[in-house]
């Protein structure tokens, strides 16, 4: 079900000029790489007929520490009439992570943007009430990074044995063959 | 409007209360009884279980999946190993196939009984609660006899499932879908026709259909406001091809029309429970791939390839390919999708949970706006969300 990406490819080419950065289809499911700058008008040029991909079902992020621009994040779009899926990403530095916000296109951005914000420490230019939304609201830092240690917090009583990440399996990097 | 009636009142309803269903907290603005807004606050239940999931091998990960969405773990299993498998393009067994939509099934109806008890008892319906607990039980007893666990099971496999299904298993099920046309209407001769429960249900907290697209919400909740979306039809996974089923659809999107939807999907995953057991295929209920699943016990003492794999497989874990993958199932809730990034290392980069409850509970706000207070307590109930899947 994933035949027509090369025409949301070339359509966004068309649209976006040299902003629409690299598209693939990896293990069936067709992503596209767009700049920062111009996400959102990918977003509301495949929204509109005849691409109709008229629901944001997922919107997240991942931190590709140690390479800047490190943080990606991924619009998870959804089609019903096309019964397909389509990724869009965009890739921001982790030290000005500001993104323009989607929730003028799809609604269910508000919760999303808020979490990326809470989560990965993205800023969404536009947002109504971008404040934290899982974390306590004097939280420090953005959990979600790589560059933030698992760790305890500290606890006042006597005897604490600090929990530590699993590192029982200790790390074990790709072997040369697979990457 | 004299000075008096144009002020506005500020409430908490939550975060500890009995009808939130978990530790959720509302911020509702009142005006008399009628809401003016409701500002839902989330993330009591945060665990970091995506972060913790990125210091764990991808076997491991299993056992956390069944903490999120905690009243419908086997589909968090499901959606997880079908990443996994997707990024290891991995053939599962049509045997363990079966499997996982027999538990699947029986799991939906165990998690829409609980929906269903506790929504009845929100409306002081003691007696539906009982009976659909009651009910519920003998799904638990199942899950036990199959996994060893009555919740959180950890019987999927990434490549098919632990082990076969046993023999006293095959009685207990066939029972329990011999009797569930009868007892779901034993439910719907006390609820449907209730006078009390037409009327706190019938027109509250409506959803549009072009409200449900905007806001993403998926599952029982968006079948109610007409869209016959089912990922189990739509985007078949595990074999859902093979079953004849219908999607049940509602027509006004109100809260009476998500009881509908629900009770007519519990009469369908019967009906799938009946084909898959009785087409259950013959064969490995696991892959044969040893670079994924561990050999089955008695090679250990015959091969030393085995061992080897054994211990590959115990002390570091699978290596998926590098990449990123995205699977979803149709969860109890809506769309349950895994999105996991790879990059070659026994370890996921990222592992993203897409929870339906999330994306439901964010629609509340529409739903309730302009409506009685005393009708937020059916709105929660009704969108039917697990906290442990909104706060992750």
């Amino acid at each position: 079900m994933t035949a027509a990406l090369e025409p949301v490819q070339e359509f966004l080419a068309e649209r976006l000029g040299d902003d629409a950065l690299a598209a693939s289809v990896d293990r069936g499911e067709a992503t596209v790489l767009i700049a920062p700058s111009r996400v959102v008008d990918a977003l509301a040029a495949v929204k509109a007929a005849p691409w109709d991909f008229a629901v944001l079902i997922d919107l997240t992020a991942w931190d590709r520490h140690p390479i800047e621009p490190r943080l990606e994040v991924v619009y998870n779009l959804l089609s019903w009439s096309r019964r397909q899926r389509l990724r869009v990403r965009a890739r921001v530095d982790s030290r000005d992570a500001v993104l323009p916000t989607a929730t003028g296109v799809y609604a269910a951005a508000d919760w999303f943007e808020r979490e990326l914000w809470d989560l990965f420490g993205i800023r969404f230019d536009g947002h109504p009430n971008l404040t934290r939304i899982l974390m306590p609201d004097d939280w420090e830092g953005h959990p979600l990074r790589r560059d933030f240690a698992l760790g305890d917090e500290p606890v006042e009583f006597q005897g604490h044995i600090p929990k530590r990440p699993s590192d029982i399996i200790p790390h074990v990097p790709a072997r040369r063959k697979d990457r | 409007m004299s000075e008096l009636t144009r002020e506005t009142l500020t409430i908490n309803m939550g975060p500890q209360h009995p009808s939130t269903h978990g530790v959720l907290r509302l911020v509702l603005e009142l005006s008399g009884e009628t809401i003016v807004s409701c500002k839902p606050v989330i993330g009591y239940l945060h665990t970091g279980i995506e972060k913790e999931m990125e210091t764990r091998t991808y076997h491991q990960n299993i056992a956390l999946t069944d903490r999120i969405e905690y009243l419908a773990s086997y589909f968090e299993e499901m959606a997880y190993c079908l990443a996994v498998e997707k990024l290891l393009g991995l053939e599962v067994p049509r045997r363990a196939q079966y499997i996982r939509v027999i538990l699947c099934e029986l799991n939906r109806i165990a998690s829409h009984l609980v929906w269903l008890g506790t929504s009845a008892l929100d409306l002081n319906a003691s007696s539906v609660m009982m009976y659909a607990f009651a009910h519920r039980e003998e799904y638990q007893e199942m899950s036990e006899i199959v996994s060893g666990q009555r919740m959180m099971p950890g019987y999927f496999r990434i490549g098919g499932v632990q082990w076969d299904l046993p023999e006293e298993f095959f009685p207990r099920v066939r029972k329990f879908i011999d009797e569930l046309p009868r007892r779901l209407d034993e439910y719907e001769a006390l609820l449907t026709d209730n006078p009390i429960w037409r009327d706190r249900h019938i027109g509250i907290s409506s959803l549009s259909r072009e409200q449900a697209l905007a806001y993403g919400v998926t599952g029982p909740v968006l079948r109610a406001s007409g869209v016959n979306w089912d990922l189990r039809k739509a985007i078949p996974y595990s074999s859902y091809e093979d079953f004849t089923f219908e999607v049940p659809v509602g027509a006004n999107g109100d809260a009476f029309d998500r009881y509908t939807v629900r009770m007519a999907e519990m009469r369908e995953s019967g009906r799938i429970l009946r084909q898959a057991l009785d087409g259950l295929p013959e064969g490995p209920y696991i892959t044969s791939d040893r670079k994924v699943a561990l050999p089955p016990r008695p090679e250990l003492v015959r091969s030393m390839e085995a061992v080897i794999h054994q211990f590959k497989l115990v002390s570091e874990g699978i290596h998926p390919p590098k990449g990123e993958v995205y699977a979803a199932v149709e969860s109890p809730r809506g769309e349950k999708g895994y999105f996991i990034v790879s990059d070659g290392s026994n370890k996921p980069v990222r592992v993203r949970v897409r929870a339906p409850s999330f994306s439901n509970l964010a629609a509340l706000p529409v739903m309730v706006q302009g409506e009685m207070l005393a009708d937020v307590v059916v709105a929660i109930a009704s969108i039917d969300i697990v906290l442990g899947d909104v706060d992750r």
